[in-house]
């Protein structure tokens, strides 16, 4: 598997859309720190970013990893090698070099900055950390949606789809939902519908650790005391481990059964 | 002959009229007058007492006639922290106190123990002297005409019920409060019924509950005072005809704080403040006859929040920047005006480059209007559906009020040099 990692790894390497990548997480994170006077604030700017950013990439990414690489992965299928291996070790070639432009396009700039001898060192890291969750969350669904289908274009349709639907629709039926059940409680709903979506989960665990958290009032008392305490960051953790685990538990069983 | 005597007279009164009436008593260690309470007993109206460097455990003293009671460098009267009794109470006029250092009063939940009490004076003075670990600091009651200048009040309060203010004014008039800083107790200026007053240049900062707390006063004027890291900011309540001008409120955040709390207040003027950092810049409610103008807003969680029962009040030539709300609304009903202030987020164009935008402004974004009937939904702050939906109602408003609206926007901000 560590072979395929790193085949997967350097052939991503050597493309041009790392480079790109990387070349703009570099650009902006130069860009947003020359702009803004305080390392905090370019943090705040960069939530939007990486909440919205990360997880389109790596649905786009996934998806056309795939289908781009799939003469290649039915040569492999050919030698004596395990198909959770081929998967698994592409999977991660591509989860690693995505996260790690990230982290490295990101870092750059924040450390020349002078991040690390900041008290914003937590809260960027915090930050970096989501990012490379929603990277994994994302590269491991739009696998399992390319593996499920052989039809490109349905392929990207249905990725765009899952995207659109965990990055927008979720949010807006939450919202419609919040304002229908209006006149009950919904502090704990709303901390519920949060917890479940990666992408909302990351960003309120990002948010609370901000100034920007005392806007959140009283519900958000409700989150930072959910958040605050072990069982909180545990249980968000746990989920957002789930939400790697199984899709890529899923990528290894449809792998197994597929006909290719 | 009888010229004569009265040029003598004349004469003798203008050579020893300064050792008679002005010559200080001193209060030392060593001098004939050990205690602050015999040479106040002792002394005649008009004489002015010096108190030598030390400290004196004293508390309960009563001032009951025309002095001046000024310290030199280092001179501390103690109240020692026990006991239930005041530290010093004037209840005379013309009473000057000068460069004192009160420290330690007593709490007490039944008296306001206070380290200085004016209590029905006139033309008191009180100047240049440190309150520490104090109840209340300076109090007083039923007065008029003092000035109370240069002082510095402090105190380590923890909670609330248990901490008093620094100073704290009741029920009196043309109280003239300059160039003080207040920290570290409940409310750092508190004034009930207060009239013709002037609050200026003072400083407030990290007290637990209001920099300023302003209740049933008319006729007061604030300038250049500066508020910060306050629990809940200031909040001006129950008064009309309020001057706030110059002041600059920063850094009140927290989930309970506002950079200024308006309630039931009636033709207040607000110009050329400045909202930095607060979590509400300026909450207001059931205010009516508000002129604001010139005041500049920035990096505020919201801007402005309206409450109910606001009207009539003018919002003109400000500037909103970077806050994460500009203006809040919760009713439909809109009886204020938005005129020619600078909006950050305001897309518009001037093609005839007179400085207006030719585009009308709606201050109002969806989601702040969702947020305000929806309080949970505030946890969809920075979600790409709220920016979606912010621009959607922005193109074509059908939910926010319409009549809510910058017909003037500037194009540039009015308040730059403030």
């Amino acid at each position: 598997m560590i072979r395929i990692l790193k085949f997967s790894f350097a052939d991503l390497a050597r493309s041009r859309w790392s480079y790109i990548y990387f070349a703009f997480y570099l650009v902006l994170g130069f860009t947003l720190l020359f702009l803004n006077e305080s390392l905090g604030k370019a943090i705040v700017t960069l939530i939007n970013v990486i909440i919205v950013l990360t997880p389109l990439i790596g649905t786009m990414f996934g998806t056309m990893y795939y289908y781009n690489s799939k003469e290649f992965t039915e040569l492999l299928l050919a030698q004596p090698v395990k198909r959770s291996t081929i998967f698994l070790g592409q999977y991660l070639g591509l989860s690693l070099s995505l996260s790690g432009s990230l982290v490295v396009g990101l870092g750059i700039p924040f450390f020349v900055y002078g991040i690390t001898k900041s008290g914003e060192i937590w809260d960027f890291g915090l930050l970096l950390v989501a990012g490379f969750f929603l990277t994994f969350i994302f590269v491991a669904l739009s696998f399992n949606i390319a593996l499920s289908n052989e039809n490109r274009i349905k392929g990207f349709g249905y990725s765009i789809l899952m995207w659109l639907f965990l990055a927008v629709i979720y949010d807006g039926l939450f919202l419609l939902s919040l304002m229908v059940f209006n006149d009950y409680p919904l502090d704990k709903a709303s901390l519920f519908a949060t917890v479940l979506n990666p992408i909302d989960l990351a960003r309120i665990l990002v948010l609370l650790k901000l100034d920007i958290s005392a806007l959140l009032g009283y519900t958000g008392a409700v989150f930072r005391k959910f958040f605050g305490t072990q069982l909180g960051l545990v249980t968000s953790f746990t989920i957002l481990i789930l939400w790697v685990v199984l899709p890529v538990l899923r990528i290894v069983r449809k792998a197994k059964k597929k006909d290719f | 002959m009888k010229h004569a005597l009265a040029g003598f007279f004349f004469l003798a009164f203008v050579f020893f009229a300064p050792t008679i009436f002005a010559s200080p008593t001193r209060v030392c260690q060593t001098c004939k007058k050990r205690t602050i309470g015999e040479a106040i007993r002792q002394a005649q109206p008009g004489d002015e007492i010096l108190i030598a460097k030390g400290v004196y455990y004293e508390k309960g003293l009563i001032i009951d006639k025309a002095l001046t009671l000024r310290g030199e460098e280092g001179a501390v009267i103690d109240g020692s922290g026990k006991g239930d009794k005041t530290i010093l109470r004037v209840e005379a006029n013309k009473v000057t106190i000068e460069n004192i250092i009160f420290r330690n009063v007593t709490k007490n939940h039944v008296k306001d123990l206070a380290a200085l009490k004016v209590h029905k004076a006139r033309n008191f003075e009180i100047l240049n002297s440190t309150f520490e670990n104090v109840f209340f600091g300076i109090m007083i009651e039923k007065s008029k005409k003092g000035r109370i200048e240069g002082n510095r009040v402090s105190s380590k309060a923890i909670s609330q019920g248990n901490s008093g203010n620094g100073i704290h004014v009741w029920h009196s008039s043309k109280i003239d409060i300059r160039k003080n800083e207040v920290w570290g107790v409940r409310d750092g200026i508190y004034l009930e019924f207060v009239k013709k007053s002037k609050i200026i240049d003072n400083k407030s900062h990290h007290n637990l509950r209001y920099g300023l707390h302003f209740m049933f006063s008319n006729h007061d004027e604030y300038i250049g005072n500066e508020f910060y890291k306050n629990g809940a900011g200031v909040a001006v309540m129950f008064s009309k005809f309020i001057l706030m001008r110059k002041n600059y409120f920063h850094d009140n955040w927290g989930s309970a704080s506002y950079g200024l709390l308006l309630k039931e207040i009636y033709d207040a003027d607000i110009e050329y403040n400045v909202f930095e950092r607060n979590t509400i810049a300026i909450n207001t409610e059931g205010s009516t006859r508000i002129n604001a103008r010139n005041n500049r807003f920035l990096a505020n969680g919201w801007a402005l929040k309206v409450a109910g029962a606001c009207y009539k009040n003018i919002y003109t030539k400000n500037d909103f920047i970077r806050n994460s709300f500009d203006l809040s609304y919760n009713s439909k009903l809109n009886d204020n005006l938005f005129l020619g202030n600078y909006w950050g987020s305001y897309t518009g164009y001037d093609l005839d480059r007179d400085g207006v935008g030719d585009v009308d402004h709606r201050p109002v974004k969806l989601f702040s209007y969702i947020v305000n009937k929806t309080p949970e939904s505030i946890v969809l702050l920075r979600s790409l559906f709220v920016d979606i939906i912010n621009f959607s109602e922005k193109v074509s408003p059908v939910f926010t009020p319409d009549e809510i609206v910058d017909s003037k926007p500037a194009m540039r901000e009015n308040n730059a040099k403030l």
